[in-house]
């Protein structure tokens, strides 16, 4: 089936994904190969999740870990084991 | 900090020596909690900051269901994931939090109206080449993504913080969020493109110094 840019916008998260049925997916490829349009919006949204994947991009605050154990260390004290309910 | 290599295995499947050391912590070896809980440490307070939008509060209520998970952990049942469990107990006091500070009826607003009348139409780009990875290591860029993932709608933040962020399996997000993988992969579309489009303008601003590589004019 020949597919229109707009129904490869549908398909391109399912597409990173991998996700698509085999046959969709030769489709979008055929697609691909000669759109310069979406495979510009392919590899845009494909750079936005190699970032957000990026442990430096969305970060645990300093010390937290550390406060964090010193609070189990705190509850640990207090409470025997955990509960068994 | 650590550094970009292996992400976090938020979701490996249960491992062998996981189920031993919750049986061990439950005998009364409760120090071995410490070792447990380190490799999700950064799955839970992202899963809690993904709600409540907030540095501070996001440390506060991570680790508030880090300890409810200590103090529960006899209820963990061993044929689940650890990993979901945690996330659902995460989950729990964030929305608590929310309860509590009013904030919730808000949210639920927002989403009414995003869910069903967003542009869901990408951004084109110009004169787009494959950006070099070192343009991605731009701060500006960073901050720009991190602001936009912090202003999606609720519905598609955390479904995209959890895929996307996280790295869950669609599976594995539709089982934490209890709700159907169809519908995961519904909003993780909508999240994608809405971030593309933020973003598009960010990804384009190459630096010119990054450009001439390969023998181009400079």
């Amino acid at each position: 089936m020949k597919l229109d840019c707009k129904h490869v916008w549908g398909y391109i998260s399912d597409y990173i994904d991998d996700s698509v049925d085999p046959a969709v997916r030769e489709d979008i490829e055929r697609h691909l190969e000669h759109c310069e349009i979406c495979s510009a919006i392919l590899d845009s949204t494909r750079n936005i999740l190699i970032l957000t994947a990026d442990e430096r991009t969305f970060e645990v605050p300093v010390g937290f870990s550390e406060k964090l154990h010193r609070r189990l260390e705190e509850e640990m004290k207090e409470e025997r084991t955990p509960d068994e309910k | 900090m650590r550094a970009l290599t292996a992400p976090i295995c938020a979701m490996t499947k249960a491992k062998p020596n996981e189920a031993e050391t919750i049986a061990r912590i439950l005998a009364g070896e409760k120090e071995l909690f410490h070792d447990l809980i380190r490799p999700y440490e950064r799955m839970v307070y992202l899963t809690v900051f993904s709600l409540l939008k907030n540095e501070t509060e996001a440390e506060d209520a991570a680790q508030i269901a880090i300890i409810n998970a200590y103090r529960h952990l006899g209820s963990f049942r061993l044929d689940a994931k650890f990993s979901t469990w945690l996330v659902t107990i995460a989950m729990n006091e964030a929305r608590q939090k929310l309860r509590r500070d009013k904030r919730a009826a808000l949210e639920s607003i927002e989403e009414t109206v995003e869910e069903g009348t967003g542009d869901y139409t990408p951004a084109f780009l110009t004169d787009w080449r494959e950006i070099p990875l070192e343009a991605l290591e731009r701060k500006e860029l960073r901050e720009a993504l991190q602001k936009a993932v912090t202003e999606l709608p609720d519905l598609y933040r955390q479904v995209f913080s959890l895929r996307d962020l996280q790295e869950f399996s669609i599976q594995e997000t539709a089982e934490a969020l209890n709700m159907k993988p169809g519908l995961v992969k519904v909003r993780l579309r909508r999240a994608r493109i809405m971030l593309q489009r933020k973003l598009v303008p960010f990804l384009q601003k190459t630096p010119p110094a990054h450009r001439g590589w390969f023998g181009g004019a400079r």
